[in-house]
């Protein structure tokens, strides 16, 4: 066995409808890397010969829910796991459909990279645009094209090459930085795991050993420093009786003890005299490490402030423009109307000063007549917070540049936004 | 520049920033805690998560009074260790009282009844949210769960009126009577688990390695011979050598041959078995959709 002490955690995400082979392409990545266990294997056994079925059908393995089988849909995003010697996966596994939106921004927000199903047979669609465009917008760093059902096309290379110009052409307008393609077949397995002898003419790599070797560990921002205070420890006791520590989870850059520091909201500087880790003291803290930081003068300082460099602070600002992508079926975004506002671990409420325009996620049109605002909508807005927040652009730091709009009658998460 | 950290620690970091956004978000707080590996994990996660600090979180403990004695035995010393404040939820007492009904028949559980205890302990402690071990790998029920998972006012689970989740930011906004259970491993695997324990050398109940106990076959599943569950005629009771791949109440955690007397021989064990740990579970046999059932009325 590897030494899972050095294996990293890579988080991915898988955008399609069953017809793309999305559960397919799931299952045989957990069936090829030998993840899944006798008992599931048999259940979907025994289901799929209730169902009538004649082979057995490992789309079963990611459909979860009683209510969603009973309808032969996914309405949520489901997590699966998996592991090589090299790596272990999360994949956030979300339907594909124009109304499950919400999902894919849910899926898409916290991964690395975003696997995009295309038919080998039909091609780029809408849907494999608005996957992209999601992919986009949320800023994923790393995108895969697979083409599947290669099987169906005589793996024709012709075909590949001509479904790869034309998702080229389309990305050209969008904020993607890394594309790879690779033509597969879930169903036989082709390139998926193990290499095909199908596709002679094919260098690259298998699925597996691009998401083994993909360069991940720039993803985070190493340069900027963000600490957003989460929760101050005080032990209280007589052993730690002066302890004060800033607990948090590193959102940028990398602090180091003895580094001068500057807390907002109030300006104050100061320097870095402990960092305590999960292991105890460290020398320095970097994303995604939680750590409890100790500061060499006693400043009142709670949740919801940060600490950051004098030189290099996040834009401390009331006014902000987002990107959101709405969530409620209940009701509309509209101007004027008041929200709660969750960044980093602060909390205000905000009004939507005004709607700017809608995106039309098939065409990238910027709809600014029709800016009626629904349910899985995505739309540029400009909002006015009750109190200052220390906002970076989303581009640059995808924790300190996302927020959440939550609905004060219901309680319920309305919006995603990201800051522009 | 290389800031690189290996999965476990990411899985950790993960942990105990979710932790730490409970302490932060909610007013009273409670760790459920059921004595396996899972909620061993947790205590240890939140002693990292807030040091030098005690743990914010009271211990509770829903007791069904069929135990394996070397669980609440470990129980004891860990409350001791981390000077915890533990309350302890009976099943036994409930149904005294005449609040709950025991099951009959020879698969009669108190897993069931658990839930109402549950619940029971919940309101009376007016604890807003309730930490839990549950993992998503562990059962497909579980794998659409969030990490800040709402709770109405009956503790019931709704799968379709679930909050999304995005980034790292949790909407812990409820109302009153209403609670949240928290699951900050949901990410990591029974794998993670073992690995992560080892490499933190974190002391487990003897349970979990292989030793010799009188066991008896049911339905394809080793169960410990106990008081606590009668024996079909046909039922014999004999030696192997087992451990536990999780605990639960005697009555329907399943025992595994196994000769892995170590944690580095169990990690080897389960890299390649060919089970889900959950198979020697004969609460989740009942039927297939049986975990979502239970979950929506409140299980853990």
């Amino acid at each position: 066995m590897a030494d899972y002490k050095s294996s990293e955690l890579l988080r991915f995400t898988t955008a399609g409808s069953v017809d793309d082979g999305k559960s397919t392409l799931i299952g045989r990545l957990l069936y090829d890397s030998k993840s899944i266990y006798q008992d599931q294997y048999d259940q979907i056994k025994k289901t799929s010969e209730r169902m009538g079925e004649a082979e057995i059908n490992l789309a079963l393995l990611t459909d979860g829910l009683k209510s969603e089988r009973e309808q032969g849909i996914t309405i949520d995003v489901a997590y699966r796991y998996f592991s090589t010697p090299k790596r272990k996966f999360i994949i956030a596994d979300t339907p594909g459909h124009t109304q499950y939106t919400r999902n894919m921004v849910t899926g898409a927000s916290t991964a690395n990279v975003a696997l995009i199903l295309i038919d080998a047979r039909q091609g780029v669609v809408e849907q494999t645009k608005r996957h992209a465009i999601i992919a986009s917008l949320l800023q994923i760093p790393h995108l895969v094209c697979c083409i599947n059902k290669m099987d169906l096309v005589d793996f024709s290379q012709e075909q590949y090459n001509k479904i790869q110009e034309e998702f080229e052409a389309f990305a050209a307008k969008l904020d993607v930085k890394d594309v790879h393609f690779i033509p597969i077949s879930a169903l036989l397995g082709d390139n998926v795991v193990n290499r095909s002898k199908n596709t002679p003419w094919y260098e690259g790599p298998t699925l597996i050993y691009y998401l083994e070797n993909v360069h991940i560990a720039s993803d985070h921002n190493f340069i900027d420093v963000r600490f957003p205070v989460q929760y101050v420890v005080r032990p209280y006791s007589d052993e730690f009786h002066d302890y004060r520590g800033y607990a948090g989870r590193v959102a940028g850059g990398v602090l180091k003890k003895g580094d001068k520091v500057m807390l907002l909201p109030s300006g104050f500087t100061t320097t870095i005299s402990q960092i305590d880790g999960a292991d105890g003291e460290q020398e320095e803290a970097f994303p995604p490490q939680s750590v409890t930081l100790q500061l060499a003068e006693d400043f009142d300082l709670s949740r919801g402030d940060m600490i950051v460099r004098e030189n290099n602070k996040p834009e401390v600002t009331q006014d902000i423009d987002l990107m959101i992508c709405w969530f409620s079926s209940d009701h509309q975004l509209n101007e004027n109307s008041k929200y709660t506002i969750m960044h980093t671990s602060q909390e205000a409420r905000c009004v939507v000063k005004k709607i700017r325009y809608r995106l039309d996620i098939n065409s990238l049109h910027r709809d600014e007549e029709n800016i009626k605002v629904g349910m899985n909508d995505i739309a540029r807005i400009q909002i006015r917070t009750t109190k200052p927040l220390f906002a970076d652009p989303y581009r640059t730091n995808r924790i300190t540049g996302s927020v959440i709009l939550i609905d004060e009658g219901t309680n319920n998460t309305v919006a995603a936004g990201m800051i522009i | 520049m290389n800031y690189h950290i290996n999965h476990l620690k990411e899985l950790e970091a993960e942990s105990i920033y979710v932790m730490r956004e409970v302490a932060a978000q909610f007013e009273n707080p409670v760790l459920m805690f059921s004595g396996g590996k899972d909620s061993i994990l947790m205590v240890h996660l939140a002693y990292k998560a807030f040091y030098p600090a005690r743990i914010p979180f009271t211990l509770l403990h829903i007791d069904t009074g069929h135990n394996f004695p070397e669980t609440i035995q470990y129980r004891d010393e860990l409350v001791a260790r981390m000077n915890a404040k533990l309350i302890v939820g009976s099943v036994q007492e409930s149904i005294d009282s005449g609040k709950a009904r025991e099951e009959k028949g020879f698969n009669a559980s108190r897993n069931g009844l658990q839930t109402a205890v549950l619940l029971d302990e919940l309101e009376k402690g007016k604890f807003d949210a309730a930490l839990g071990g549950a993992r998503r790998d562990e059962e497909k029920a579980r794998a659409k769960e969030r990490f800040f998972s709402h709770r109405d006012e009956f503790g019931q689970w709704d799968p379709k009126n679930q909050r999304p989740e995005l980034w790292n930011i949790f909407n812990s906004k409820h109302f009153m009577g209403e609670h949240f259970r928290v699951f900050p491993i949901s990410n990591w695997t029974e794998l993670d688990v073992w690995q992560y324990l080892a490499m933190e050398e974190v002391p487990l109940p003897s349970l979990y390695f292989a030793h010799e106990r009188s066991v008896f076959e049911r339905d394809g599943v080793l169960l410990a011979d106990s008081e606590f569950i009668p024996k079909k005629p046909e039922e014999k009771v004999f030696m192997e050598t087992v451990r536990c791949r999780t605990i639960g109440d005697v009555t329907c955690t399943g025992v595994w041959k196994s000769d892995a007397k170590d944690i580095e021989a169990i990690i080897e064990e389960i890299a390649t078995t060919r089970m889900t740990e959950r198979g020697g579970r004969t609460d989740d046999k009942r039927s297939e959709t049986s975990m979502e059932d239970r979950k929506k009325k409140g299980y853990f």
